[in-house]
């Protein structure tokens, strides 16, 4: 170890290494990626199939992008965590990373999925769903990312709770739907206005919304996320 | 045992006053109830619904201020009151949303509108579902302590979202929402007349004696419960 380190830069290294490792892991099976990536496309031929020749409402589809990816998400998210536990690698990485270390880097690899995940979700939703039309593009986009941000705070860190309890993935739809209800009310709000071709400020309450409950999930979670992990 | 009396009389004067004293277009006496127009008998509801929602949401408050003393201290006894605690905000979450329901049949029209107060008191019960099926899932006792205290940390600090903003951006039938000539907001200006008024904080502070008694009831019968099982 070259000694002159600060603790910010040494933290900031754990945290790299955390999410690099996860990073490098998932390139070598796809596990998540293609977890996610089929079940966008099998959730997106179901809403095909179920709508058939009639087309819904601006509004309802709106509202259907949402139920996408709040399932597709559900589906995937967990993997961070419960992967450690399967591999019986928790304990090292106990060992090897600070706690706030562990969750920084699990955080910013479950943002990097879910932005991913919700481009493509978007772009194949748009692609196959006629009457799924967006007016205001600077809503869309916003609301895409504040929500993705959202939906990674309060996915990892029920990841971790879930992770740590016996039961894997069959809680985790459960736990996570009564947090990130908030959220998903924003984010049908703002993209139904998106649709309706609603000037840029009139969303301004639902991003507001958006950045203060990430804010609130990450600083309470970081806050948590010791107890949860360290035995 | 001043306690179980006090709560008897008040409980008992509530019940009686609230629903037994006459109502009138043009109240004279101090015992008359003022006529709501839209309303009449069904008025009554206040005294008695509004409590049972007020204490749902005390004992969700109560049981996080117990997780986190839980988290701090890691002693077992604070995972009993934190989780005897949600037990009863559970029971009265059902009963709010029961007697919400049926009594929006009667004067809404139907029995569930997605208001944004019915959904806030949905989005309650599905965490007090979720926080119990997590508790019943982990076996080992200081796990499911952690586990389920931490869960309602994070539970609690997103409630406040659907309390305080969502009956704002939506419009709804429940006073003090978006819409409401009375102004929106999370603190309700009741238009009532004085002697309603001390029926309905009369039956707000009875039913938190209640809570508060049950709690103990049920903190006392989880403490026993667990020292049997230590001991055998």
């Amino acid at each position: 170890m070259n000694g002159a380190r600060t603790p910010l830069r040494s933290f900031l290294r754990s945290v790299g290494s955390v999410f690099f490792k996860d990073w490098r892991s998932e390139l070598r099976t796809r596990y998540a990626v293609s977890a996610l990536l089929m079940f966008v496309v099998t959730t997106i031929s179901i809403i095909l199939f179920s709508l058939g020749s009639e087309g819904a409402s601006p509004d309802a589809l709106s509202g259907m992008l949402w139920v996408v990816v709040f399932f597709a998400a559900m589906s995937g998210l967990s993997r961070t965590f419960v992967m450690e536990e399967e591999r019986g690698t928790t304990l090292t990485l106990q060992l090897l990373a600070p706690p706030g270390a562990v969750f920084f880097g699990k955080l910013l690899f479950n943002l990097v999925l879910v932005t991913g995940l919700n481009a493509v979700t978007v772009l194949l939703y748009a692609a196959f769903i006629n009457g799924f039309v967006i007016r205001t593009m600077s809503i869309f986009v916003v609301t895409v990312i504040l929500g993705s941000m959202g939906f990674a705070a309060a996915a990892t860190v029920i990841a971790a709770i879930i992770a740590r309890a016996n039961t894997k993935g069959t809680l985790y739809p459960v736990l996570s739907f009564p947090i990130v209800l908030p959220l998903l009310l924003s984010v049908i709000e703002a993209t139904r206005k998106a649709s309706e071709g609603a000037f840029f400020g009139e969303a301004a309450g639902e991003f507001q919304l958006l950045i203060s409950y990430t804010v609130v999930v990450v600083v309470a979670s970081s806050m948590l996320f010791e107890y949860i992990w360290k035995d | 045992m001043v306690l179980k009396i006090l709560l008897g009389v008040l409980l008992t004067a509530v019940i009686i006053s609230g629903l037994g004293l006459p109502m009138s277009p043009h109240p004279q006496a101090w015992y008359e109830l003022p006529v709501i127009p839209g309303l009449e008998e069904k008025a009554r509801i206040i005294f008695f619904h509004v409590p049972t929602a007020w204490l749902s949401v005390v004992a969700f408050l109560t049981s996080m201020v117990y997780a986190i003393q839980f988290l701090r201290k890691r002693d077992l006894a604070y995972d009993i009151r934190s989780s005897a605690a949600a037990g009863l905000g559970f029971m009265f979450c059902i009963l709010a949303t029961l007697t919400g329901a049926v009594w929006a049949k009667f004067n809404w029209g139907s029995y569930w509108n997605w208001d944004p107060r019915e959904t806030s008191i949905f989005v309650l019960l599905l965490i007090y579902g979720a926080y119990f099926s997590l508790r019943s899932a982990v076996e080992t006792e200081e796990k499911r302590a952690t586990l389920s205290s931490a869960y309602s940390i994070i539970a609690a600090v997103t409630v406040p979202f659907f309390i305080f903003i969502m009956p704002r951006i939506m419009t709804g039938l429940h006073p003090g929402a978006k819409g409401d000539p009375e102004g929106a907001g999370p603190v309700v200006e009741f238009k009532m007349s004085p002697n309603m008024r001390v029926i309905f904080f009369s039956s707000l502070i009875a039913f938190t004696l209640l809570f508060y008694w049950m709690f103990t009831l049920r903190v006392r019968t989880a403490e026993v419960e667990a020292h049997n099982h230590q001991g055998g």
